[in-house]
């Protein structure tokens, strides 16, 4: 019975998987522009992906249907078309717009404390960490407890057992 | 004592670092342009369009491109200062029309007022590119060899002009 009941469930759910797919790709159709040669997109797309948008500016300029990016990826295309390279066109963008275009930071000397920032943060915990435990490890000392005391806590402990055994 | 005192400090220090990070706007992108040779172009002008303007034009001159369009609200804010900016002769601006209509463009100026001493057309934004535009308004200073000596992003204010604009601008006219 329940395996009827599960296999009814996975006939359902895969019939509205495949309409999910089919309804997809009629969205994918829509929504493609006018497309050119499907090299120049490719290239463009794997350039812009890591691109930011400087008016959206938390969206990659791939993704982005702002004016701006909307001139960037033509800009790109014709450049593409002209035959540079991605090196050049991605100076050509950084010398208009500046590094903050690009997500993926170059390293310069500006850009150090990013790259290594965190390493150096991590070591610096990490040391004084170890050297904290060690401190901690000295200043500990064994306390050794006297004749009297032992007795004591000895009794005391065998009172306690006593209760628990009522 | 000291124990209880540094987690005080920590504090501070990312206080006064947070603080700093408040008083930052992120939509105001350094341009690499400053300091360079402004880009040039030759683009015709608004109002005439067999006539075209090129950027060599204005060496020898201190000069402002304020880029604006018809269809920016935001230039609205800052166009009454502009031609009150005009009105005074301290500089002479010249305005790029991006990517706008051109009958709609002119009817702009007619209804607001004209600063600008030539108007010139970027209808598909090229030239904008190449000034590292991303959002308009944007304004740039430029000097007598032609070089980007400032660029304000977004509306002009009162504020900026007497603050930063025209005290560089007064300094720049007077270098040889």
């Amino acid at each position: 019975m329940t395996y009827l009941v599960h296999c009814k469930f996975t006939t359902i759910s895969f019939t509205f998987l495949l309409l999910l797919l089919i309804s997809s790709i009629g969205w994918a159709k829509e929504a493609t522009p006018v497309a050119e040669d499907p090299e120049i997109e490719k290239r463009m797309l794997a350039l812009t992906m890591d691109l930011r948008c400087l008016v959206c500016q938390n969206e990659p300029i791939s993704d982005s249907r702002a004016e701006f990016s909307n001139d960037i990826r033509r800009e790109i295309r014709e450049q593409i078309k002209a035959n540079k390279t991605d090196d050049e066109i991605i100076q050509f963008l950084v010398d208009r717009y500046g590094d903050f275009i690009l997500y993926n930071p170059p390293m310069k000397p500006t850009t150090l404390l990013l790259w290594f920032g965190p390493v150096v943060l991590f070591l610096i915990s990490l040391g004084s960490l170890v050297f904290y435990l060690k401190r901690r490890r000295i200043q500990i000392e064994e306390i050794s407890l006297s004749q009297a005391q032992r007795e004591k806590a000895e009794a005391l402990l065998k009172e306690d057992n006593k209760g628990k055994d009522v | 004592m000291m124990r209880y005192l540094i987690p005080l400090f920590a504090f501070m220090v990312l206080a006064v670092f947070l603080m700093i990070g408040l008083t930052l706007n992120p939509r105001q992108v350094p341009s690499p342009l400053i300091d360079k040779p402004a880009p040039k172009f030759q683009l015709n002008q608004l109002h005439d369009s067999d006539k075209v303007m090129s950027s060599d034009d204005n060496l020898g001159k201190v000069w402002m491109l304020n880029v604006w369009a018809s269809w920016c609200v935001a230039c609205r804010d800052e166009h009454p200062l502009l031609v009150q900016l005009a009105k005074a002769g301290i500089v002479p601006i010249y305005g790029l029309n991006y990517k706008d209509d051109r009958d709609t463009a002119l009817q702009w100026l007619r209804r607001y007022g004209d600063p600008y001493q030539i108007s010139i057309v970027d209808s598909d934004g090229k030239v904008g590119i190449n000034y590292g535009v991303y959002g308009v308004p944007e304004t740039y200073v430029i000097d007598k060899e032609g070089i980007i000596r400032h660029k304000h992003i977004g509306p002009v204010t009162v504020d900026s002009l007497e603050k930063t604009i025209l005290p560089l601008i007064k300094e720049l006219q007077n270098q040889a």
